[in-house]
């Protein structure tokens, strides 16, 4: 559903990424695992198209989209959550939601999202920048969801989040993938979330994946490894 | 003086000062939601208005000629073609120019302040140095008396009408229509709502258009206060920044309340004193409520 090949993605003279490969199946979830600065927001924002492509092409269902601009990317079926969630402060909890809908014939919320995320429905007055961390979260996820994507982009959904809310994101994420049998890429430093959402794992070190290996097969004290500073 | 003149005075003075505060608004609102979204800073609005202006005219002058008949009933219908012709220009201005500026703040001023010279010198090839002045329908002429000695001018009445509707317009659909949804969301953060699947592209240059447009709408408000010329937007330029800057450049309700003070504050002392110390009390008195609050009259509260 996803495959990313050879990409690499430069800060003015400096590469951060030196050619990344990998491909994901459909309703297939895969972790790319690594400390700070090893590249995991690089990779994501160029996957979305914030950040441009030296080279390396991204396709997503046969369709390459890695000379297209973000919103294009969006209409051809990648969703994003972005490290930080920005989610829109001044805007309501509802509005947030449908700046997602701008390809969607009818632009209402559906249903199905608020009963995914019930808090969201209790606060759909509020505004977003008035929500604590886990309800943006799941806020931002909300807002890449109904943008009905065939690929889901997460950028470290767990940082700064109190654990008994991160193990509700994992059960929503799994939810979604039964639901929806999409594809889900996430960037992650906490080793058991990883576990209880992802398939696959990778790890990326230094702007290169240096690690892979199915979830059932996976030497956790080896991650650690790579984890630990 | 007895009291009850002072007192019609004041009134009367009071309802010039909204006529200005028409004008101003429609200027500042336009200003606001093209700096709001995406931070340029339009020198060449003034010449927007004027594009209005002159539109009204250009209608009133071919109405006259072709369809005297028609000349109670045009101005209505001039007005939508002061916004649509005023809003191809801003599409064609934000297309050419401005486009290529975005990462440039200060270029972007350059260059639009080079257009509003550009432009001010088309108007004066194309149309002519003189002022001119639309024949106005006599409805919109004459006053009203309200009272002995108290005379509310019908064209006021009629500007004031306009600018709620079009202030009504545009907040009604920046808060409920999809566009205005695409604003904001611009406007909270550029490269996510691009991430959301928005074409911010196309957004800015609607955006900025429609203030274009806006400004057009400010022009035909102007004519029936004002005679026009190649300069006349110009003179409004400088206090429609003003409205934006004392109002807080995020808030249009700022910007709604700062032109209703700063024209009262210009019309109402102007008549005590004489013009350029009306000038000088309103920019003081801005300038030391800026000091106490830098953020503008309102700003949003929210947690970033």
């Amino acid at each position: 559903m996803l495959k990313v090949s050879n990409l690499v993605v430069n800060y003015g003279q400096s590469e951060a990424l030196h050619g990344i490969s990998f491909a994901a199946q459909r309703n297939e979830a895969v972790a790319i695992m690594g400390r700070n600065g090893m590249g995991k927001t690089t990779l994501f924002k160029s996957l979305m198209g914030v950040l441009p492509l030296r080279s390396g092409s991204v396709e997503v269902d046969g369709v390459e989209v890695g000379k297209d601009e973000s919103y294009r990317r969006v209409a051809k079926g990648i969703a994003y959550v972005p490290q930080g969630r920005m989610i829109f402060p001044t805007l309501t909890v509802q509005e947030n939601i449908e700046t997602g809908l701008e390809n969607a014939r009818v632009k209402k919320v559906p249903e199905e999202i608020y009963a995914l995320f019930p808090v969201l429905w209790d606060m759909r007055r509020r505004k977003g920048g008035n929500l604590s961390g886990g309800q943006q979260q799941q806020l931002a996820i909300a807002r890449a969801l109904v943008t009905e994507p065939k690929v889901l982009l997460l950028d470290e959904p767990t940082e700064g989040i109190q654990p008994s809310i991160i193990k509700d994101i994992a059960k929503a994420l799994n939810e979604i993938r039964k639901i929806r049998q999409i594809t889900i890429v996430v960037s992650e430093q906490v080793l058991s979330f990883a576990m209880d959402v992802a398939d696959r794992l990778f790890v990326i070190e230094g702007g290169r994946l240096v690690h892979e290996s199915a979830r059932a097969d996976t030497d956790e004290a080896h991650i650690k490894q790579f984890l630990s500073v | 003086m007895s009291f009850d003149e002072i007192y019609n005075i004041t009134l009367m003075q009071g309802f010039a000062g909204l006529s200005l505060f028409a004008v101003l608004l429609l200027m500042g609102l336009g200003l606001a939601i093209i700096f709001g979204q995406m931070g340029v800073i339009n020198m060449a609005h003034g010449e927007f208005m004027t594009i209005g202006a002159y539109t009204i005219f250009l209608l009133s002058t071919l109405t006259e000629s072709y369809a005297p008949g028609l000349m109670q009933a045009y101005f209505p219908f001039a007005i939508v073609c002061a916004f649509i012709v005023a809003f191809i220009f801003g599409w064609l201005a934000e297309w050419a120019l401005i486009r290529h500026l975005y990462k440039r703040p200060l270029d972007t001023l350059l260059a639009t302040w080079g257009l509003s010279l550009a432009m001010q010198q088309a108007f004066r090839t194309l149309i002519g140095p003189k002022e001119v002045s639309p024949t106005l329908p006599d409805w919109l002429m004459g006053s009203w008396e309200v009272t002995e000695g108290l005379d509310i001018p019908i064209n006021g009445m009629f500007v004031l009408a306009l600018t709620l509707l079009v202030t009504g317009g545009v907040l009604l659909a920046l808060y409920k229509s999809r566009w205005g949804l695409r604003v904001r969301a611009t406007v909270a953060n550029r490269a996510m709502a691009n991430a959301t699947g928005i074409n911010t592209t196309r957004t800015d240059r609607v955006t900025f258009a429609i203030g274009c447009g806006i400004a057009g709408v400010a022009g035909a408000a102007f004519t029936t206060i004002g005679s026009t010329g190649p300069t006349s937007g110009s003179l409004y330029i400088v206090d429609a920044f003003l409205v934006v800057t004392f109002g807080g450049a995020a808030s249009l309700w700022g910007t709604v309340v700062s032109a209703f003070g700063i024209a009262q504050t210009q019309s109402i002392s102007e008549f005590f004193l004489s013009g350029s110390m009306a000038k000088v009390l309103t920019l003081l008195l801005i300038v030391t409520i800026l000091m106490l609050r830098p953020q503008g009259l309102f700003a949003s509260k929210v947690r970033r």
